[in-house]
């Protein structure tokens, strides 16, 4: 019963919030909501049995990619007013599109079962008497391992492109350049001058 | 009330629409746009975790952590084009980026 309510609860808030992303006024509110909505969806998880993908949420969601974006909004100085212009024109479409999609997703979910042969061909079934964490550490290192590594990969990839994206050098700083200070040689760094005494350079 | 797979996938479903509604709602607003995205991958992850506990299948949990991964790869990327875009033009409304003439 319990569960029952604080799965009302937490999928009634997710939703208003979600509706609140797409419609507030001010980015830094949709930011808001966006933190609040996943919030919601790691109680969800959390009822759902995966304490560690709830966790996991929480920490990349709301620590790193809301933040993320609540940077880049309060970072750019745009007039977010203009952006709005002409928003309801796009609203009957919109919503007929989103209309389509949730009957069709409502069909979708409304008319299937599981077949009984499905539950023989699981991957990985869920161990007994193991934590959320453990059975999926049990799982990642080993059978998923290649998965594994690609999601590294993926990160890799997508921090270079940031980096390599947003850095940019000012120009007129001195910097060292490591590589033109170890090339030197006396022959091109010494200049051997006689001074002719009373004459100077 | 049992609280079941059904209700579940109704919940994401509904996160779903929300964020396609998003995209179309915010045409000019590319964060915004961005938003949305991540709203219709976390409807996704939702699903997969939802099949995967129903189901006794730990690979769901798993695959929803890659999608978790490009997600936030994803929205580094498109936040870095967007800080470089908005450098260059000074503007980030979307009817302005052709550039490519694409």
């Amino acid at each position: 019963m319990a569960a029952a309510l604080f799965f009302y609860l937490f999928s009634a808030i997710a939703v208003a919030s979600a509706v609140m992303v797409i419609s507030a006024r001010n980015p830094v509110h949709s930011v808001l909501f966006l933190i609040l909505c996943f919030f919601n969806a790691a109680g969800l998880f959390v009822l759902l049995g995966a304490e560690f993908l709830a966790m996991i949420l929480v920490v990349v969601y709301v620590g790193a990619v809301a933040v993320l974006f609540l940077f880049v909004v309060m970072m750019l100085d745009v007039d977010f007013v203009e952006l709005r212009q002409g928003m309801l024109n796009y609203l009957p479409i919109g919503g007929a599109i989103g209309l389509i999609v949730l009957v069709e997703l409502a069909l979708a979910v409304g008319g299937w079962i599981i077949s009984p042969g499905s539950l023989g061909s699981r991957v990985a079934p869920l161990p007994e008497g193991v934590t959320n964490t453990e059975a999926l550490g049990r799982v990642l290192y080993t059978d998923f391992l290649f998965y594994f590594q690609a999601a590294g990969l993926v990160l890799l990839v997508a921090m270079v492109g940031a980096i390599v994206l947003t850095l940019r050098h000012k120009e007129g700083v001195k910097r060292q350049n490591i590589s033109v200070q170890v090339a030197r040689t006396p022959a091109t760094a010494v200049e051997v001058v006689k001074v002719k005494p009373g004459q100077g350079i | 009330m049992e609280i079941g797979l059904s209700q579940y996938l109704t919940v994401a479903a509904i996160l779903f629409t929300i964020g396609i509604f998003g995209i179309f709602l915010n045409r000019k607003n590319v964060i915004v746009i961005l938003m949305s995205v991540e709203l219709i991958l976390l409807s996704v992850n939702i699903n997969l975790v939802a099949f995967s506990t129903f189901l006794g299948d730990l690979a769901g949990q798993v695959f929803a952590l890659l999608v978790l991964t490009v997600a936030a790869g994803e929205a580094a990327i498109g936040l870095a084009i967007l800080v470089t875009y908005f450098r260059n033009r000074g503007t980030i409304a979307v009817e302005d980026i052709n550039l490519m003439k694409g």
